[in-house]
């Protein structure tokens, strides 16, 4: 059994933690440079993928943040076991991340501007969708609706959970189903596609933002490049399912390195947020 | 199956053989995925034509081209007009090849939002027969946005203020079947399957082989019977004799008995209450319990900053969080290592867990 003193996890990993080799360049990257340099590759620009807590500590203004429904946890509704039960899948992810599921919302600042924001976590199963991620967003975008301010979701995830089967695929319709109904109130919804974003998260919310921005070289994309390559025999174009390809075909509104990531939000919010929604300085933001 | 003949113990799912007779959970649900994709059985068309008196099908997305994998059109059932939209799968290996094997392309669903615009302008209810083994995976469908086309579809299906039925015939496969599925009513042919990604597909994930489909059919629960448990399908339509391919009028007879029942108890509704359901049908999915605002998980990998790690040193420690976590074993914390390991590999390539 781990004893549990606080500093020991940290010096147990000492070594791997202080560098890290881009996979992009192979350079050596001192970490606590990587991390002033937002998860960036000083050298070549390879985008690292970011923790959903790390994501909305980068965009939200400092202190706004205030997370909602923290304590949603997936039940096992088919009771799915493969090589091991999903319950203990769940566990290990958790014990992990630090965290219940793949996804956080809650309401921010973004600029001065209050949003409501939810960001999904790859280190979690894959930033799968099961069911508390489809509530979580379907949430985000009540809350937005709710309080008559927009939406960002920002999206990292494989695609819908398979251990939740069908339930899992339901939440692109109830995620959608609270889209359309925030459409219809006139709230703009922002949808940020970082690497990556594939299957049933993209053919839901990921795709249907009024404004898509994408990180670059993110992966985007339905079928997943190995499935596509795989099932149908046939060659791939260059930079197939990358965020340059999706804006070359239109799929794609604005290609945002993470540095000016959080500047082009601030900006379209103030051009398209709804007109006097200009409050939020960190005291203003309204709880329960 | 391979267990059984090799004598190998079973899964502990699976129950403790009975004397007779010895039906293997994971062969029936296996047959039943066969049967779904029986090339025999009657696919939307010839449906179409037992049920209806009138079709003309209508091709093209106006934006792209005509997509064969899904059709549709006007019809009248029993006097009634109503708007059909289906996958079409081939009879045979060449048409299998102009159908695409009823895989949908982008200009497929939105040759369906197309249909269901047109329906909801002209009154008319929409009828959706689903029968596909998934949206197509190409290149091209890539190129020209499937995950798009898929997410307006239903989107569209959200929004729309006639009735909707979704009858599942065959294979419901994933998000290709979804896209034109989110109906006010989803009926399923009783060895129709439903599920969030194709057996071989979810077993070659999980499993790493994809000669554990029939394990993989079984664990995600894709009958019929399992999704109207789970209360993803509303009916399931029993079949005649060994299944709808021994007889395509008689399933047809039975399929518009229940689109007949199902038109009139929808017509009862307003267009705002019809929309409102709908929402309300698909808010409610999802399995989950609140365990409100409680301490962090214990052991937790988020590295705290120097203040959090001077409080937690502070603090006493040892509260459990919930059920799963406070009974924390020696193989619990094993596998927390192994996540850890996950967690940090995040450029790793991307699990495939895709729709």
């Amino acid at each position: 059994m781990p004893l549990t003193l606080p500093f020991r996890p940290r010096r147990e990993t000492y070594p791997p933690d202080m560098w890290t080799k881009c996979p992009s360049c192979s350079e050596m990257l001192f970490n606590k440079h990587l991390d002033k340099n937002l998860r960036v590759c000083g050298t070549c620009g390879h985008h690292f993928r970011i923790s959903a807590k790390v994501r909305l500590d980068q965009l939200t203004d400092p202190g706004t943040f205030r997370e909602r429904d923290e304590g949603l946890v997936s039940r096992d509704p088919l009771g799915f076991v493969d090589s091991k039960p999903y319950p203990d899948r769940l566990v290990a992810a958790q014990l992990a991340t630090g965290r219940r599921d793949a996804a956080i919302w809650g309401f921010g600042a973004l600029g001065g501007r209050r949003v409501a924001i939810c960001a999904l976590d790859f280190g979690f199963m894959g930033g799968s969708m099961g069911s508390v991620v489809g509530e979580k967003v379907t949430r985000a975008a009540e809350g937005a609706f709710a309080d008559r301010v927009p939406l960002i979701v920002v999206s990292a995830s494989g695609g819908a959970r398979m251990q939740e089967g069908t339930l899992a695929l339901m939440q692109l319709v109830k995620t959608i189903g609270a889209l359309e109904r925030l459409r219809a109130a006139g709230l703009p919804y922002i949808s940020v596609l970082a690497d990556p974003t594939t299957g049933g998260v993209f053919a839901s919310f990921a795709a249907l933002g009024d404004v898509n921005v994408a990180e670059p070289n993110a992966l985007i994309g339905f079928a997943g490049a190995r499935v596509s390559a795989g099932t149908i025999a046939e060659e791939l174009p260059p930079g197939f399912q990358r965020a340059e390809f999706l804006f070359s075909h239109g799929f794609v509104d604005r290609i945002v390195t993470r540095a000016n990531l959080r500047d082009e939000l601030v900006l379209l919010l103030a051009l398209l947020g709804p007109a006097g929604s200009t409050d939020a300085t960190p005291g203003s933001v309204r709880r329960g | 199956m391979v267990d059984r003949l090799l004598g190998r113990p079973r899964d502990r799912e699976t129950p403790p053989a009975t004397p007779a007779p010895p039906v293997d959970p994971r062969d029936a649900v296996w047959a039943r995925v066969q049967l779904a994709r029986n090339p025999r059985r009657p696919h939307t068309l010839e449906l179409v034509g037992q049920i209806t008196e009138a079709f003309v099908e209508l091709h093209g997305d106006r934006l792209f081209g005509d997509d064969g994998a899904i059709v549709g059109g006007p019809a009248r059932i029993d006097g009634r007009r109503v708007m059909i939209v289906g996958h079409q799968k081939g009879a045979d290996t060449d048409e299998n090849i102009r159908r695409n094997f009823g895989m949908g392309k982008p200009e497929g669903f939105r040759k369906a939002i197309r249909l269901f615009e047109l329906a909801e302008r002209l009154g008319l209810p929409v009828v959706t027969f689903v029968d596909t083994p998934g949206a197509y995976p190409g290149a091209e469908a890539e190129e020209r946005g499937i995950a798009d086309a898929i997410a307006r579809s239903i989107g569209a299906m959200c929004r729309l203020r006639v009735p909707i039925i979704t009858l599942i015939t065959g294979e419901g496969g994933s998000g290709g079947a979804l896209a034109i599925a989110a109906g006010d009513v989803v009926v399923a042919l009783e060895n129709a399957v439903y599920a969030v990604i194709s057996p071989e597909g979810c077993a070659s994930i999980l499993w790493r082989s994809p000669e554990k489909a029939p394990d993989a059919a079984l664990a995600m629960r894709m009958s019929a019977q399992d999704q109207a448990e789970l209360g993803v399908i509303d009916r399931v339509v029993a079949e005649p004799g060994e299944g709808a391919h021994v007889d395509a009028a008689e399933t047809g007879r039975r399929l518009r008995a229940v689109i007949l029942e199902e038109l009139d108890r929808l017509a009862a509704l307003s267009p705002d209450e019809l929309v409102a359901k709908r929402g309300g049908r698909y808010r409610v999915f999802g399995a989950f319990d609140d365990l409100g605002a409680t301490e962090p998980i214990p052991g937790a990998a988020e590295r705290p900053g120097l203040a959090d790690r001077l409080r937690r040193a502070l603090e006493p420690v040892g509260k459990s969080v919930g059920d799963a976590i406070g009974s924390r074993t020696g193989r619990d914390a094993r596998d927390a290592r192994d996540g850890r390991d996950a967690g940090e590999g995040r450029d790793q390539p991307p699990a495939r867990e895709e729709v």
